[in-house]
């Protein structure tokens, strides 16, 4: 079933405290190469018709992200594209 | 006649029942609100409580926005109905952008749970008119995702037109952009508080009786504003 993924994430310039958590906690396991982590949020749509981009866009910028302090993308993906691990 | 001040009951409202008592305290006659029922059943005023709106899902207020009552709370306070956002009520007032910015997760991940000194820095609002200008009060706060941003720009604007109606003294507790704990709109009617006054104003129950102005500052304005 193809659906829509929208990907919501905090402005560059909104502080990340979650992601800085994570970063912080990072040399902890060892890894010392990370500059920055920052976190967000993955939403899939399923429509009962065809995925609808347009739809998509509209339902994201009223409700899923605040644009006051974040950005999103939105794209169709089918099951074969959806997060399959590469 | 008493003024009747609506308080909004949403799924997960926590600080609903000390809103109402402290508008009854304030001399007020409080009024239960659904947030399923767009009728605002005649109120003169509207409090949206603390809490945890639809869980806070997606966002903190964001569900909360569009809930049948808000729509009717936006309409009229577009036309002037004095409305207090608290905490959680505040975030819905940005997610309805009645209020510019928007509520953040404090910066440094805790949540902030103490009495908090505030200095009122703006006296002509609608709940803010019972106080001095630069008045310190004491009052609670107690929030997750109190931060307070806004872009440059918007931030300027606030200080310049006067809307920052109060600040953080005696530290910051969540990393509000220039200590911000309350604004309000253009007209003055709309205004969002982090802190919870509704908390302070027993002997009993508040660390002072400090918020109880805010509460007094709507009746004076009701009995001010025209019929």
């Amino acid at each position: 079933m193809p659906r829509v993924v929208v990907d919501v994430m905090l402005k560059p310039e909104i502080l990340d405290p979650q992601g800085q958590a994570v970063a912080n906690a990072l040399p902890r396991l060892g890894v010392s190469d990370v500059a920055s982590v920052r976190i967000g949020r993955r939403i899939e749509i399923e429509f009962t018709g065809e995925p609808d981009l347009d739809r998509a866009r509209e339902i994201a910028d009223k409700l899923l992200a605040n644009p006051v302090i974040e950005d999103f993308t939105v794209r169709v993906v089918t099951d074969e594209t959806a997060g399959a691990p590469s | 006649m008493t003024a009747r001040v609506g308080v909004v009951t949403f799924p997960g409202s926590l600080d609903d029942g000390d809103a109402a008592r402290a508008v009854r305290i304030a001399g007020a006659e409080p009024v239960r609100l659904w947030h399923g029922d767009p009728d605002l059943h005649g109120v003169d005023a509207v409090v949206l409580p603390g809490g945890f709106s639809y869980g806070d899902y997606l966002r903190c207020g964001a569900i909360a926005r569009f809930a049948p009552v808000m729509e009717t709370v936006v309409e009229a306070a577009r036309g002037g109905l004095p409305v207090l956002g608290i905490c959680n009520g505040f975030q819905i007032l940005c997610e309805a952008h009645l209020l510019p910015g928007a509520l953040t997760r404090n910066q440094h991940l805790h949540f902030r749970n103490r009495d908090q000194v505030l200095r009122i820095e703006a006296t002509g609002t609608a709940w803010t008119n019972a106080f001095q200008p630069g008045q310190e009060v004491l009052v609670p706060v107690k929030n997750g995702e109190g931060c307070y941003v806004a872009d440059p720009a918007t931030l300027d604007r606030l200080e310049g037109e006067g809307r920052v109606v109060a600040r953080y003294l005696g530290g910051n507790p969540n990393g509000s952009q220039r200590d911000i704990a309350a604004i309000t709109n253009e007209a003055g009617n709309v205004v969002g508080i982090m802190p919870h006054p509704e908390h302070a104003v027993e002997a009993l129950t508040g660390p002072s009786l400090d918020g109880l102005g805010f509460f007094t500052s709507v009746l004076k304005h009701l009995v001010g504003a025209p019929a």
